[in-house]
C-alpha cells in the first residue's frame, strides 16, 4: 500500500493541476505537505510516492525535502512547538521561553522530541511577527507575547489534549493537519 | 487645515469590515483597478514611474522602471510573482498588510498583472505564515467571485489567473531567483543574473516580481494620482511606508508615516518610547542584514538616500531597537547564527564563513575569545563581503562590521574579562575552567 490513498492521489492530482501544463514539478512542495499530512513527516515511502507522481528521481525530491525546514525527514511528535529566538524575541526574553519549552516539554538539551513522541520543540528564525515578541507558534498558529510561565501552559494544554486558541486565525488540530492546509487542501475542497 | 498625509496603506486597519471584498469595495476598493484597467499598459507604467515609488523589499529599485523592463514580444507567457516570504528578521508589515487587508496588495497584484500583460499571478506565500496563507487564499476566492479575476476582470474581459503558492521555510527564498527556483520546485538556491527575471525568470519566461508593500502601495497611487504620491515625502524616496519596529520599545508595531521620518519622531509619536525609559544603543533602519546605527543617528532621515549616506541601508525599514542593557556581541553572534543556518549552501564565503564567524562570536560571547580574533572578525568579514553569490552573505557581514564599528569596546571588554558584561558569563566572572570544545569555538 502506497502513502496516498485513492482519494489523496486524486487530490494530488488537483495540486499538479495548479501549474502550467509540462511545470508540474512546482508541485513538489505542496506534495510533500500533503504526504507529511499523512506520515506526520517524511519517510522513504513518501518521498519515493512524491517521485512517482511528478516523474522524478527519489534524490531529486529529497534534495528538496532536505532543503525546507518545515519538511520533516526526521522524527516529529504530534505537535510542533516553534520558539523563536531571533533578536527581537531574544530582546524580550526568547531564550527563557525557549528553555521553558524544553522544560515543559521534559525535552533534554540536544533532543528535539520528546520520547513519548507527542512533542517537537523547534529553535525558530524570524517568524515575522516581531511586534508580539517573544513569538511562539503551536502547529504554525501564533501565540503572543509569551513568556516562560504561558509556554508551560501551552504544552500541559496540548498535553491534556486541548487546542490552545491562537493569538488570531484557528488553530491546527495538530502537524498532520498543518501539513493538510500547507497543501492547500482545506481551502481547496 | 489638511494634516499630513500619513496614512493611506493604513488609513483602514482600524475597520474590521475591509478584511472582505464587500467591505474594501465599500472602502472604495479596486476602483484603482478599474482605472488602470482603462488606460493602456503603457500609459499605466508611465504613471508608476511619474509617482517615483521605489521597491519596498529593501533594494528600493523604481517600480515604474521595474515593470517596463518586462519585455512584451518574447512569444512566452509573462508572469507576476508576488513575494510574500517576508522574513528579514525585525520585517513584519506584509504580514499584517495580509492580515488586515488582504485585498489592497490583492488590487495592486492585478494592476501589475495588467502593466506587464500577464494573464497568471503566482503569490509566494511564506509557509510560516499558515493563517496569512488562509487570508489569502478566501481573499483569492472572493475576487474570482466578484469577477476581478478570471475570465473578464471587473467586465474588462482581462483574464487573469491567480495561483497561491506556499514556501517551507527558507529565507532565502526572500531573494528573488531563489523564490523563483523554489517555485519551480527545486531547492531555493539563488540563480546567476544576467538573464534577470523580467527576461528570463519562471520558467525561462518573462517574470515581474514585486514586494507585497509595494503592490499594497499601488492602488492609492492610481486613484489620488501620481503627483500626489510623488509630492510625499523626499523628492528621490517619495511615498508613505510601513516601519516595523520592534525590540525595547514600549510600543513595537508597524507605523506608517511620510519617507524621511526619523527613528527619534517614530519612536517619540508612535511606539511610546524606549522600553522603561532606558537609553537607545543601537538599532538597525532596515532589518538584520543592515548595518547597526547608535543614538547619534537618531534624527537621520529615513530614505533611501539619507540612512545610506548615513553609513547603512534603508532595506525593509525594519527597525529593531537595542538598549543600554543589551550586550551588542550577544546580538551579533544571534545575528549571525541566523545567516549561517539560512544560507542555501551554494558558495563558500557564506557556507563557510557566517559558521566560522558565529564560532568565534560565541566564544567571545562565553569569555574564551583571544586578542586576535578582533582582526580575525575583521579578515573574515572583508571576505565574504561582496564575495558571494548573492546578498545574504552581505547581510550577514553588516551586523559584524558595524558592531565592531561603534562597540568595538565593548569586545575587547569581553576578551579582556574573559566573560560577558551583560549576562555575568564567562570564567573571568565565574572563575571557571574552559570547558572542553570552547577553544575552538561554542
Amino acid at each position: 500500500m502506497g502513502v496516498l490513498s485513492p482519494e489523496l492521489l486524486e487530490v494530488a492530482e488537483a495540486i499538479k493541476a495548479r501549474y502550467p501544463t509540462g511545470r508540474e514539478r512546482s508541485a513538489v512542495m505542496p506534495l510533500l505537505y500533503l504526504v507529511q499530512s499523512v506520515e506526520g513527516s517524511l519517510t522513504r515511502e513518501g518521498l519515493r510516492e512524491v517521485a512517482e507522481l511528478l516523474g522524478r528521481t527519489t534524490a531529486e525530491v529529497e534534495a528538496v525535502a532536505t532543503f525546507y525546514t518545515m519538511l520533516r525527514t526526521r522524527r516529529t511528535g504530534i505537535h510542533v512547538v516553534a520558539v523563536c529566538t531571533n533578536l527581537s524575541c531574544a530582546l524580550r526574553g526568547a531564550n527563557a521561553v525557549f528553555e521553558a519549552a524544553h522544560e515543559a516539554a521534559g525535552i533534554a538539551h540536544g533532543e528535539e522530541t520528546s520520547e513519548d513522541g507527542l512533542i517537537t520543540v523547534h529553535e525558530e528564525e524570524c517568524l515575522g511577527a516581531c511586534d508580539a515578541a517573544p513569538v511562539v507558534q503551536l502547529d504554525f498558529a501564533n501565540h503572543d507575547r509569551v513568556d516562560p510561565e504561558r509556554m508551560h501552559e501551552l504544552v500541559a494544554a496540548v498535553l491534556a489534549g486541548e487546542i490552545p486558541a491562537p493569538s488570531r486565525g484557528t488553530a491546527p488540530n495538530d502537524f498532520k493537519h498543518a501539513s493538510r492546509i500547507l497543501a492547500g487542501v482545506e481551502e481547496s475542497s | 487645515m489638511s494634516e499630513p498625509v500619513t496614512r493611506v496603506l493604513t488609513a483602514n486597519w482600524d475597520d474590521p469590515s475591509v478584511f472582505g471584498i464587500d467591505g474594501y469595495m465599500a472602502k472604495g476598493g479596486y476602483e484603482g483597478l478599474r482605472r488602470a484597467i482603462a488606460m493602456t499598459p503603457s500609459q499605466l507604467i508611465d504613471l508608476v514611474k511619474v509617482s517615483g515609488l521605489r521597491g519596498r523589499g529593501g533594494a528600493g529599485f523604481p517600480t515604474g522602471v521595474k515593470w517596463s523592463f518586462v519585455p512584451q514580444d518574447t512569444g512566452k507567457p509573462t508572469y507576476v510573482v508576488a513575494n510574500f516570504d517576508e522574513s528579514e528578521p525585525g520585517t513584519f508589515n506584509n504580514r499584517e498588510i495580509v492580515e488586515r487587508e488582504p485585498h489592497r496588495f490583492l488590487e495592486g497584484m492585478a494592476i501589475a498583472a495588467y502593466a506587464v500583460g500577464s494573464h497568471t499571478a503566482f503569490v509566494y506565500c511564506r509557509g510560516e505564515f499558515l493563517w496569512p496563507g488562509q487570508v489569502l487564499d478566501a481573499a483569492i476566492r472572493e475576487a474570482y467571485a466578484k469577477g476581478v479575476f478570471g475570465d473578464s476582470m471587473l467586465g474588462g474581459g482581462y483574464a487573469l489567473e491567480v495561483v497561491l503558492h506556499r514556501g517551507a521555510g527558507a529565507y532565502i527564498c526572500g531573494e528573488e531567483t531563489a523564490l523563483l527556483s523554489s517555485l519551480e520546485g527545486f531547492r531555493g538556491q539563488p540563480r546567476l543574473r544576467p538573464p534577470f527575471p523580467a527576461v528570463e525568470g519562471l520558467y525561462e519566461s518573462p517574470t515581474l516580481i514585486n514586494n507585497v508593500e509595494t503592490l499594497a502601495t499601488i492602488p492609492a497611487i492610481l486613484t489620488n494620482g501620481a503627483e500626489w504620491f510623488s509630492k510625499i515625502g523626499p523628492a528621490k524616496s517619495p511615498g508613505t511606508k510601513i516601519f516595523s519596529v520592534s525590540g525595547k520599545v514600549e510600543r513595537p508595531g508597524n507605523y506608517e508615516v511620510p519617507m524621511g521620518t526619523s527613528l527619534r519622531t517614530l519612536l517619540e509619536e508612535h511606539a511610546g518610547g524606549m522600553l522603561g525609559g532606558r537609553r537607545l544603543k543601537a538599532w538597525t533602519p532596515g532589518g538584520s542584514s543592515t548595518p547597526m546605527l547608535t543614538d547619534e543617528h537618531l534624527d537621520v532621515a529615513l530614505d533611501f538616500e539619507s540612512v545610506a549616506a548615513a553609513g547603512s541601508l534603508l532595506g525593509t525599514g525594519a527597525i529593531i531597537v537595542m538598549d543600554e542593557t543589551d550586550c551588542i556581541v550577544e546580538a551579533t553572534r544571534r545575528l549571525v547564527q541566523f545567516y549561517a543556518h539560512e544560507s542555501c549552501g551554494k558558495c563558500t564565503p557564506c557556507r563557510e564563513g557566517t559558521w566560522w564567524v558565529s564560532r568565534v562570536l560565541s566564544r567571545i560571547e562565553l569569555g574564551y575569545g583571544r586578542p586576535e580574533d578582533l582582526p580575525l572578525l575583521d579578515d573574515l568579514g572583508r571576505n565574504i563581503l561582496f564575495k558571494a553569490f548573492c546578498a545574504l552573505a552581505d547581510g550577514a557581514v553588516s551586523p559584524i562590521q558595524s558592531s565592531l564599528k561603534f562597540f568595538r569596546d565593548e569586545y575587547v571588554q569581553h576578551i579582556e574579562e574573559r566573560g560577558c558584561p551583560f549576562t555575568g558569563r564567562g570564567p573571568g566572572v565565574e572563575g571557571a575552567a574552559e570547558p572542553e570544545g570552547v577553544g575552538v569555538g561554542a
